[in-house]
Order: structure tokens, then C-alpha cells, then sequence
């Protein structure tokens, strides 16, 4: 601690020749990668160790979840097709977490983004196919950036807790969508289902040229990149990312923090209502109480499994999408009740949540401690 | 309310009192409990899991053993087991309280319709309740005083634990790690450890609001039992300003709330009841936004609270 700083330099540029700069950054930023995959291989574990206790066969599990979500190409794009609407609810949380934001209520979002979007493409009918979709993108997307960009706002002038808030608010997205759905939007022929109005065939958002997924997928990477440059490119994001570090210093330093929050979260919340609009223009044809199934909260495993990196999601999601793409063999297989994915899924989030503690711990991702041991 | 035009539409405040009784049960026990966490420092989101698990192991051990007590002491059991589990794993450094609590909602969750498929058929015996309507001849009103022995028990636990707080040892030894770590380490005691038992006690009551809800009312095992009590406690914990009394009071308006949508169905109300439904978190966003400040830190919020930091 003595030693006068010259030296220590001079130390120091001798003990690292050019090629170890690299492999120090290589150090540093592996971190980021193997703590989270190590962390997964641990659920995983314990999640096989759940299964030998209930007298299952891990091996059996985990050739079947290979083999349903990405042993060929068929189960690939099914993955790839359950991961489309968990890029764009994972952005919903990934978003206002670099601003210190905890939301989890990306659920009201895209039920509403999808109810919007039903209810302004049934009027339209008739109208070109972009127009139509278009539209029905618009929609989604205000309503979902209204719902979530007003827990922002409350948060901000309110003082009003973020998580308790976009929750609560999801229970009122939900009956809000049972009132439209089974009152003022509802088709009088669905009967045991209640929806709104079909959007018709012509409506529909088709497949990506080459295979069977939707271009939900796309629009959902697309989302990704976008977020990935807003965050880490621009002046937004640097004022973002310093706002969620530590409030008090953004406002001393100028930045409009308001704004900022209200602003990130009507984003987040307007690709949480995207997903809704492409889980009705895409899959269902309209909507109804299927778009209350979870993609919001299984978004939320995602954007912390990815560590809030928008790039992260992408992989993180496909491997998600895979999970519950291999629960219909499980089920089959294996004889496991529809609920053991939401197990793994849970294993798989307290893991990665205590993984947290173990940055900074691990001399191997610190090269300052090595070359202090060298010295 | 077999027959509501009897009485006609003095059924409504019959039909709110008897379901706010009802309704208000699984909240007192959840917001006591979280009330207990909360004030040791500690937030514990996890509850609405831990209620679900509680619903269905109160729900299958009374079917297997066909005593709906045992059940709720099973379902205390597992409540403990959630609790101390919370608490461990937030005493390592930099894992946050609240994200832990939304991981473990999930997990509880898929826990419990993991192992709750084969009790969805079985009936189980119910909790009993005390008929104090037994003086008056209208079934409402027989059928809105018929009051479950949790409720009961749910006053006494708030008053005693309104004592409690303010007149024991423990009660001070858990003010005082909620208030400041530091105090509390220089008093000799160990933060983690008190903020665990807290946990768990917490745990614990939630649990039983979850066992309620299986072995009272609605009285059946599903995977819809819960909507959204375990979260909709903590809001409450904080309008109730950390008073177990004032959850208690709390607790019954949240339950008239919830209790509004079938009480307007049971006397023909048919249109927009869905938004009726909503009434219990519309009421609760609204004293959120009421009572919350954004310069002022609450009244009565314990100081090492992550959520009104």
C-alpha cells in the first residue's frame, strides 16, 4: 500500500507483455459468461437430483428436453417459435433493470397489446394488409407503453413501489381483458371460448421464408439488437444506465431522470404489448384468455438469466423457448405433470439470482490480484 | 343466498359482510406474516408461492389424513420451510431480497401444481366455523355470520402481535434489526439470524392463509386458488404502516373489495362484473398511490426496508 505509484507502473508494464493484455480482458469478461452458465448447470443438477428423489431418471430427462427443444430442426423452430414472445417480455424487464427498475407486470402488457390490437384490426377489416397490421402493431404498443410506462411515471412522482405496482396493474390488465373479451368485443359465435372477432386468414402474420416460425421471431431479435444499441450506444442509454448506478448523481449531473424512466418503460412496456399483438395476428387469430398464459413472466426469468443484456436474451430465450418445448415429451415420456417445467424454471431462477453473490469472489476473472501476487 | 329477492337488495351489504369475512381471512394471516419480515428488515415477495404451497400440501395431507388441523399444520410446516430458506439465501451478500421473492413465487407455484395433480379430484374436510347468526331467522344473514375459526383466530393474532411488538423483547429485538443493522450489532444481536426466524414466522402465516383458502374457502384445491393474495399482502403491510391492527382493517376492506364482484352476481348484476373483479387491486393501486410520497420516506417503514429505501 506504501510503495510509491512510479514504481508499481513500471512493475507492472514489465510484468505484462501485450499478449497477456488480451487474455486479461478475456478474463474480465468471461465472468459474465461462466458464472451464468455454471449457474444453470447447477439447476440443472439439483433439478436431476428432484427427479432421482421422486425415483425419475435424470438421463431420460435430459436426453428428452434435448431431443424436444433442439435435437432437429422441427423441435429447433419450435423452441425458436416459444422464444419469439419471451424476447420482447424479457425487454420488458431488461429495460427499466438498467434504470434500477424491478417490473415484473409485463403480463398486463401483452394482454392489453393483444386486446388493442384486436380490437383496431376488426374495424379494418378490408383494408391492405399493412395497413391492417400496422395498426394493430400501433395499438399493441401504446397500450402496452401506456400500462408500463404509467408504473414508471408512478414510481418516479409517486414514490410508488415499481414490483407491487406492475403487478397489481396485471391483475387489472387481466379483468380488464375478460370485460372486452366476454362483453363489449366479443364474438357472439365463440361460445365456449370466448374471443373477440377473428382477423381472418388474409390478416395473418406469416412465416419466415424457410421455416415455420413466424416473423414474430424476427421482429423479437430485431427488439433485441435495438435495445442492445439504445443501452450501450447512445446518450439515452449512458443516462440510463447512470441513473440506475445511482439516482442522486444523474440529477446532480443534469439528466432528466423523469423522462428517462417514463420513457423507458413505455418502451419496455410497448414491446411487452408487441408480443401480445403477435401472439394474436400470429398464433391465436384473436383475442382471447389464451393470452393470459405467462410469456410476461416467464419474461422475467429471462431478462436475469441474461443479466438485463438485451443480446444476452436472445440465446437465453431460445434455450427457455427449448424447456418448455420438451414439456409436452416430458409429460408423455416421462409420466411428469404439465407443471415440472415451472420447477426447472424456478430451480433455475434461485440459482441465478444466489449467483450474484459470486462476482468479484473468483481470483480467476480478477487480473489485478494475479499481478499483485507476481509482483 | 339461495333465494335474494326475499330480502331484495339489502342482500348486497349482506353478501359484502359475510364474503369480507370470508374474503378477509387469507389476508390478515399473509399481511400478519409478512408484517412480522417486514419489520425485521427484510421483504419477502415469495409469499404468494409460499401461499399456493400452502394451499395444496394443507389441502393433500387433510385429504390423506382426513383432519383439516393436521393440514394446516402441514401447511405451517412448509411455510416455515419456504421462510427459513428466503432468509438464508438472502444473508449472502449482494442477492436481492425482492428478486429472491419473485424467484421463489414461481418456484412455490410450480411446486405445488407439481404435486398437487392428484388432489384435484379428492375432497377434503373443511376448517369448521362458529354460526353466529344462529339467533335470526334470514339465511343471509345466518349464511354472512357463519364465521370461519381463522377469522377469530386472525383478530387475536393481530391484537397479540400489536402487544407484542410494543411491549416484549422480541418484539424490540425485531424493531431493532429492522431499523438499523448496525444498532442491532452492537446490542450483541445477529441481523441474519433474527431476519431468518422473522422469515419464517412469516412463512409460516402465509401458509396458513393459503390453507385456509383450500380448507375454508372456496374450500377445494385448483390451480387458480390464489389471486394474487400473497402480493397483494405486502401492499397492504404498507398501508397498514408495519400495525398489525391496522392490517387487520385492512385486511376486511380488501375483502369487501373482493367481495363486491359475487355479491352483485348473487343479486343478478350480471354486466361488467369481470370488472368487479378487479375492485380488490384498483383499491390497492389507489392507496399505493395515495399514500406513497416521492420525497418522503414513509411514516413508520422500518430503516432497513429495501423497498422504501
Amino acid at each position: 500500500m506504501t510503495d510509491t505509484t512510479p514504481d508499481a507502473l513500471k512493475g507492472l508494464a514489465a510484468a505484462t507483455p501485450p499478449s497477456s493484455i488480451f487474455v486479461e480482458q478475456l478474463a474480465r469478461r468471461s465472468e459474465a459468461v461462466v458464472i451464468p452458465v455454471a449457474a444453470i448447470i447447477v439447476g440443472l443438477v439439483i433439478f436431476c437430483v428432484f427427479l432421482l428423489s421422486l425415483g425419475k431418471s435424470p438421463l431420460d430427462f435430459l436426453s428428452l428436453m434435448v431431443k424436444g427443444g433442439f435435437g432437429n430442426w422441427f423441435s429447433v423452430q419450435n423452441s425458436l417459435q416459444r422464444a419469439s414472445p419471451l424476447l420482447l417480455t424479457a425487454l420488458c424487464v431488461a429495460l427499466p433493470a438498467r434504470l434500477g427498475l424491478v417490473v415484473i407486470g409485463g403480463e398486463g402488457a401483452v394482454v392489453l397489446g393483444g386486446v388493442g390490437a384486436a380490437a383496431v384490426a376488426v374495424p379494418l377489416l378490408g383494408s391492405p394488409y399493412f395497413i391492417v397490421v400496422g395498426a394493430m402493431a400501433i395499438a399493441s404498443m401504446v397500450a402496452g407503453g401506456l400500462w408500463i410506462g404509467t408504473v414508471g411515471a408512478l414510481r418516479h412522482y409517486r414514490g410508488v413501489n415499481e414490483t407491487i405496482s406492475s403487478l397489481l396493474m396485471a391483475y387489472i390488465a387481466i379483468a380488464l381483458m375478460n370485460h372486452f373479451v366476454e362483453g363489449p368485443l366479443r364474438d357472439p359465435t365463440s361460445l365456449n371460448k370466448p374471443s373477440t372477432l377473428p382477423i381472418g386468414k388474409d390478416y395473418m402474420i406469416g412465416a419466415i421464408p424457410g421455416m415455420e416460425v413466424h416473423w414474430g421471431l424476427a421482429v423479437g431479435v430485431l427488439a433485441c439488437i435495438l435495445c442492445w444499441v439504445l443501452i450501450e450506444k447512445t446518450t439515452w442509454g449512458f443516462a440510463a444506465r447512470i441513473s440506475g448506478g445511482n439516482v442522486r448523481a444523474a440529477q446532480i449531473q443534469g439528466l432528466a431522470v423523469g423522462p428517462l424512466i417514463v420513457g423507458f418503460t413505455a418502451l419496455a412496456g410497448s414491446f411487452a404489448g408487441l408480443a401480445g399483438m403477435i401472439e394474436v395476428g400470429a398464433v391465436q387469430g384473436n383475442a382471447n384468455a389464451s393470452l393470459a398464459s405467462g410469456y410476461g413472466y416467464t419474461g422475467i426469468l429471462v431478462a436475469f438469466l441474461a443479466r438485463h443484456n438485451p443480446l444476452a436474451i436472445i440465446p437465453v430465450a431460445f434455450l427457455l423457448g427449448g424447456i418448455a418445448a420438451s414439456g409436452g415429451l416430458l409429460q408423455r415420456r416421462m409420466d411428469l405433470p404439465d407443471a415440472t417445467v415451472l420447477v426447472l424454471q424456478g430451480i433455475l431462477f434461485i440459482v441465478i439470482l444466489f449467483s450474484d453473490t459470486l462476482y468479484g469472489r473468483f481470483k480467476l476473472f480478477n487480473p489485478d490480484l494475479w499481478l499483485r501476487n507476481r509482483q | 343466498m339461495s333465494d335474494p329477492t326475499v330480502i331484495g337488495l339489502w342482500g348486497v351489504p349482506l353478501a359484502i359482510l359475510g364474503g369480507a369475512i370470508r374474503v378477509s381471512t387469507p389476508f390478515i394471516f399473509v399481511s400478519l406474516g409478512e408484517t412480522i419480515t417486514e419489520r425485521s428488515g427484510r421483504i419477502n415477495l415469495g409469499l404468494e408461492g409460499t401461499l399456493v404451497f400452502g394451499a395444496m400440501i394443507g389441502y393433500a395431507v387433510a385429504v390423506m389424513t382426513g383432519s383439516p388441523w393436521v393440514g394446516l399444520g402441514a401447511a405451517a410446516l412448509a411455510g416455515i420451510g419456504f421462510g427459513l430458506f428466503h432468509g438464508w439465501i438472502c444473508k449472502f451478500p449482494k442477492v436481492n431480497d425482492i428478486a429472491i421473492g419473485i424467484a421463489l413465487m414461481q418456484f412455490g407455484t410450480g411446486l405445488a401444481f407439481f404435486f398437487g395433480k392428484p388432489f384435484i379430484q379428492p375432497v377434503a374436510p373443511h376448517l369448521p366455523s362458529i354460526p353466529f347468526g344462529f339467533w335470526s331467522s334470514i339465511p343471509q344473514l345466518q349464511a354472512a355470520l357463519d364465521v370461519n375459526v381463522l377469522f377469530i383466530i386472525g383478530i387475536l393474532l393481530a391484537v397479540v402481535l400489536y402487544w407484542a411488538f410494543k411491549n416484549t423483547r422480541v418484539g424490540l429485538i425485531i424493531r431493532v434489526v429492522g431499523d438499523s443493522s448496525d444498532a442491532a450489532r452492537a446490542m450483541g444481536l445477529n441481523p441474519n439470524t433474527v431476519r431468518l426466524l422473522a422469515t419464517a414466522a412469516g412463512g409460516a402465516l402465509a401458509a396458513i392463509g393459503g390453507a385456509y383458502l383450500s380448507l375454508y374457502y372456496p374450500g377445494s384445491w385448483t390451480e387458480r386458488i390464489s389471486s394474487g393474495q400473497g402480493l397483494m399482502a405486502v401492499a397492504l403491510v404498507i398501508f397498514a404502516r408495519w400495525n398489525p391492527l391496522g392490517c387487520f382493517l385492512a385486511a376486511l376492506l380488501f375483502g369487501g373489495a373482493g367481495a363486491l364482484g359475487p355479491a352483485l352476481q348473487s343479486v343478478g348484476v350480471t354486466q361488467g362484473y369481470y370488472l368487479f373483479y378487479a375492485a380488490p387491486y384498483v383499491l390497492t393501486l389507489l392507496i399505493m398511490i395515495a399514500t406513497s410520497s416521492r420525497t418522503r420516506s414513509l411514516s413508520g417503514a422500518p430503516g432497513e426496508l429495501s423497498i422504501t429505501k
